[in-house]
């Protein structure tokens, strides 16, 4: 395997478990990279690489411009606030106005589920999804298992628990994926209110008491309430939710065994996690951001070396 | 006969992989040995006491082989030195160059560890490969090299030459065996670490 059999990245549920795991192998050797006093190559000189935002993001575009920039790609940015999308363009359109301008790959983020299948169908460029509304995120779900196999040393056999709100979260729809083909055990937990109705099919257990969960896992993913795709009230209060679903001190140190703490950010301190437990050492939060920029390297590099 | 070129310059200095399916295609090649195992040992103890003539003690001298086959050369080089010397801390790094390649998209690419674990600023460094062919390898390794640091001195060493077929203006200082081969040859250099015992062999396309 030295090759990805796609020739996007538009979710983890295309890639076979050789292409998840090429590329975090790829990724390792970016990690070495990107730590040394010199943290540049070569690789992507004659690359141009186009990152289109339509949604906000700070970590995810930070990452991706970073990663490019560590590859040697010329960058450019857009950011749907400032540009004619606001006049009315279609997406299509910008797109290929944007390829217009000789860009060989596209990163993309939309708030609309299969915006970068659909982009993928109808222009001529390597597409790579930065999160496509609620559907995936498939760069978050390789760096967490980057993250995951660098604090437990494998992944296969793992039990790990995603926490908080399921049914809005890209993120928990392709970790999911990406943890079942590397072979882990996969357990989701939340309000009954936030659980998508079929999450049994994805052969995931299912859980709706924080501690049970907890005590169950290896890991735990704790996501944050998307409050800005809630156009109903899903439960009666934050406070509510932070009682019987945010992971405290208190209830990390009654758990029998030490457990590892991800979070895909941006946190809400003092909702889902407490600013004690972010902060603790058995937290890998900021290893995540940082494992980031590697993955995403790999994934650049990977794509871009496809004929 | 470009395809075949290209072939056998990713098998001297790239991936595994392309290796071992150049070994499947052997079949119709035929073999001349270049270097047998006592031969080998010879050359290799030869190139150490060239060194030594230079480099005296090796105290401001660091080995550095490149990925994936100049590394065993140069492992065999810091062992053969540290006997010779009876000295243990002869610093020997690998460097992984597919990142700075100026052929990437053009074969396929796997990355190898880079490993280099002391600082090269201001040191003598040896820059070690098995076969110099097209020397390209050894342009990106020149590359690759200045992320760690900027060295005082760098030489290259090589176990073989293939002196007819450079495309840049690469020469090595520390020579084992010169051949005269042409593009459609294939130079293959086994070592007993991986492939069970220690041979150069150089195989000549029979049509």
């Amino acid at each position: 395997m030295t090759n990805l059999s796609t020739k996007h990245l538009l979710g983890i549920k295309d890639l076979t478990a050789d292409d998840i795991n090429l590329i975090l192998n790829t990724a390792e050797n970016f990690k070495e990279v990107i730590n040394r006093s010199i943290k540049k190559v070569p690789s992507l000189r004659d690359i141009t690489i186009a990152n289109l935002f339509f949604e906000n993001s700070t970590r995810t575009k930070l990452s991706f411009e970073l990663a490019e920039k560590r590859l040697s790609a010329d960058v450019i940015n857009f950011a749907a606030s400032s540009s004619s999308v606001k006049k009315g363009e279609t997406l299509i359109d910008t797109v290929n106005n944007i390829l217009a301008m000789k860009v060989d790959m596209v990163v993309m983020r939309h708030p609309n589920p299969g915006a970068a299948v659909f982009l993928s169908k109808h222009i001529d460029a390597k597409i790579v999804n930065a999160g496509d509304g609620a559907h995936e995120h498939p760069t978050q779900a390789l760096l967490d298992a980057f993250s995951i196999k660098e604090k437990l040393g494998s992944i296969k056999g793992k039990k790990i628990a995603i926490i908080g709100d399921i049914l809005h979260s890209r993120v928990a729809l392709s970790n999911i994926f990406c943890l079942q083909k590397l072979g882990a055990e996969v357990m989701v937990c939340g309000p009954t209110t936030l659980m998508p109705k079929y999450i049994h099919s994805l052969g995931v257990k299912v859980e709706h008491d924080l501690k049970k969960a907890l005590e169950w896992c290896d890991v735990a993913n704790m996501l944050r309430i998307q409050l800005e795709r809630q156009d109903i009230k899903y439960f009666p209060s934050l406070r509510e939710y932070t009682m019987l679903f945010g992971l405290n001190k208190e209830l990390l140190d009654s758990l029998t065994k030490k457990i590892v703490i991800m979070h895909p950010g941006p946190i809400n301190r003092g909702v889902e996690i407490t600013s004690d437990v972010a902060d603790s050492d058995q937290s890998i939060i900021l290893d995540q951001v940082e494992n980031g920029v590697a993955v995403r390297m790999a994934v650049l590099f990977l794509l871009a070396g496809r004929a | 006969m470009v395809e075949k070129s290209e072939i056998t310059n990713s098998i001297n200095k790239s991936s595994e992989a392309v290796f071992f399916v150049y070994i499947c295609s052997l079949d119709m090649m035929k073999p001349k040995i270049i270097l047998d195992s006592k031969h080998f040992e010879i050359t290799v103890t030869r190139l150490c006491y060239q060194l030594i003539e230079v480099h005296n003690d090796f105290s401001n001298t660091v080995i550095i082989g490149l990925q994936p086959r100049g590394i065993f050369l140069a492992k065999r080089i810091q062992k053969k030195l540290q006997e010779i010397l009876k000295k243990k801390d002869i610093k020997c790094g690998s460097l992984d160059i597919t990142f700075y390649r100026d052929d990437f998209r053009k074969k396929e690419l796997v990355p190898n560890r880079t490993e280099i674990d002391f600082i090269i600023e201001d040191k003598n460094v040896i820059m070690v490969d098995d076969v110099l062919f097209t020397g390209r390898t050894i342009r990106a390794g020149l590359d690759a090299m200045l992320a760690f640091g900027r060295p005082n001195d760098v030489e290259l060493l090589v176990l073989i030459d293939r002196r007819l077929s450079r495309h840049l203006p690469i020469q090595a200082k520390y020579i084992g065996k010169t051949i005269d081969s042409i593009a459609s040859e294939r130079v293959v250099v086994e070592w007993s670490e991986t492939d069970g015992k220690d041979k150069v062999t150089l195989l000549t396309n029979e049509n």
